[in-house]
């Protein structure tokens, strides 16, 4: 077995080790609380736990069918979640081309130059041939009513949901010296980071929070938990270091910018989230709400990662 | 042989209905009725029943019968093929001069062999900005013959913009398709009274439209 397989197997018994953990907690609360009636922390808690299970599970499928899996994978995702945000945006008649294309041509396209590991149209399919196309393709109808909003928004559903988080996937294709054939450890690093830096977040708010840190926005955040979430979430990071080709510090530095970015990412979506009026994004994953929910954090992170990585650390 | 390719047909309907919208059920608090009874919804798209259909639990599925025009399905093999094998639909004549058959006895002769039915009482697809067109007094006409049928009031949201009129490819977006509680026929309601109070009904379960705020 090489180093890349064991550290994988070390990883996915940690994975199991908390979730157990969790699940554990979960029926202890389920017996002490929710016995009596019905409680909706405690029923809302487990359905989490259990969603748990199945994403962690069908990663690790994803992780073992190799990188075809895992583009597959995130191709599912980045349509998931492009149905949820378009779901929710101004679009008109008009927008139907426009719209039928940034889901059967612009994402699949994207996909697969990620297959093809052209980096050099990868990185600017979206955000300049998409960003141009898109408005042609809307305008040949002649509709001028809210034309830059519904443009706009298209546009943004483009690149938060297709080219932010195919940036995931993408760190399959960076060569880094020293680290061939693991960097499929380099997505479990970021989503690993990025998620428990979520969930950190939240137990510690539960815990430990008093101050609110965007009322406006989202009634949960605290200052608390974004101040513990943050500090043990990039202790985290730093200590799985053994699976990134950095040191102790450089991990725990990304871990710190990763967290950051996911917890402001998680804040703008739910800005977009106020501004149309509902509380979740859509109803995939119980208990967690739609897949954006969940994938908040990763799309703000994933491309800063990413670049941060490719920049000082990959030869391509 | 042709069961068969009809039962696939109908497995494939549902599952491609499932796929681009991901449509979600929202039950009503008191269940469904499980007797026949008639489910009526608002009517934006083709494919406004297929996804009525699709999300009803198995059991209930199977005795749910759309209802639709017939001349639109009797136009071709494979349209008839779908409207009769397949949906298994109550196929009625629209247009009133050139009726053989009476729609309302149709209808009735379904619900006495044990059948739902899905009808849509605007009687045409909305295509206008208005949520719901005046109904049409079927629905009337029929619960006035069947009085102790349960009426199942379905709010189907998003399915137009996910094929507007005229276009060939769907947009994938989820739809949500929202039961009410079963409704009767009140003694002695008039037509307009009744007819009023079920489009209350149904437009009662329309979500609040996107971007009100809250």
């Amino acid at each position: 077995m090489n180093t890349a397989s064991s550290d994988l197997l070390t990883l996915v018994f940690g994975i199991f080790g908390v979730l157990i953990f969790a699940s554990a907690i979960g029926y202890v609360l389920q017996r002490r609380f929710a016995a009596t009636g019905p409680n909706d922390a405690v029923e809302n808690l487990n359905a989490r736990i259990k969603a748990w299970w199945v994403m962690v599970i069908l990663i690790g499928i994803a992780f073992i069918a190799g990188r075809a899996g895992v583009l597959i994978l995130f191709a599912f995702c980045s349509f998931a979640a492009l149905r949820e945000f378009v779901t929710l945006i101004n679009t008109r008649r008009a927008d139907h081309w426009a719209l039928a294309s940034a889901f059967f041509i612009v994402l699949p396209i994207q996909y697969y130059l990620l297959w093809a590991e052209e980096y050099g149209i990868f990185a600017i399919f979206i955000p300049v041939y998409a960003f141009l196309l898109m408005p042609i393709i809307s305008v040949l109808r002649g509709d001028t009513e809210r034309f830059l909003i519904r443009i706009a928004e298209v546009q943004w559903a483009l690149m938060i949901c297709v080219f932010c988080a195919s940036h995931v996937p993408a760190l399959l294709t960076l060569t880094i010296p020293g680290y061939e054939g693991r960097n499929v450890l380099l997505i479990a690093f970021l989503v690993i980071v990025v998620q428990l830096s979520d969930v950190l977040q939240y137990v510690w708010g539960k815990l430990f929070g008093r101050t609110k840190i965007a009322p406006n926005l989202s009634p949960s955040k605290t200052v608390e938990g974004f101040v513990g979430g943050v500090i043990s979430a990039t202790l985290i990071g730093a200590s799985l270091w053994w699976i990134t080709p950095f040191t102790p510090f450089q991990a725990g530095v990304l871990a710190f910018i990763i967290t950051i970015m996911g917890f402001f990412g998680g804040l703008v979506l739910s800005a977009v989230k106020r501004d149309r009026g509902v509380k979740d994004w859509g109803n995939l994953i119980e208990g967690h709400g739609g897949l954006i929910d969940r994938l908040d954090s990763v799309v703000f992170s994933a491309p800063i990662f990413f670049h941060i990585v490719r920049y000082w650390w990959s030869l391509s | 042989m042709k069961i068969m390719i009809a039962e696939f047909a109908a497995a494939a309907f549902v599952l491609f209905a499932r796929a681009i919208t991901a449509v979600r059920a929202i039950w009503p608090e008191h269940g469904l009725p499980s007797r026949p009874c008639v489910y009526f919804a608002n009517h934006s798209s083709h494919g406004d029943f297929v996804l009525v259909w699709a999300v009803l639990p198995p059991r209930l599925r199977k005795q749910a019968r759309p209802v639709a025009g017939a001349e639109y399905w009797l136009k071709s093999k494979v349209s008839t093929f779908i409207g009769r094998d397949v949906f298994n639909a109550v196929l009625i004549e629209r247009e009133r001069e050139k009726r053989t058959q009476d729609p309302i006895a149709l209808m009735t002769t379904a619900i006495d062999d044990g059948s739902s039915l899905i009808l849509f009482p605007e009687g045409t697809r909305n295509q206008t900005d208005a949520r719901l067109l005046p109904f049409k007094s079927g629905l009337f006409h029929l619960i006035s013959a069947r009085p102790d049928v349960d009426l199942v009031p379905v709010w189907i949201n998003n399915l137009n913009r996910v094929m507007p009129k005229g276009e060939i490819v769907p947009i994938p977006l989820i739809c949500t398709v929202t039961f009410g509680d079963a409704l009767r026929i009140a003694p002695n309601e008039g037509k307009d009274a009744f007819l009023e109070r079920m489009q209350a009904a149904l437009l009662a379960l329309a979500p609040k439209p996107l971007g009100s705020g809250e």
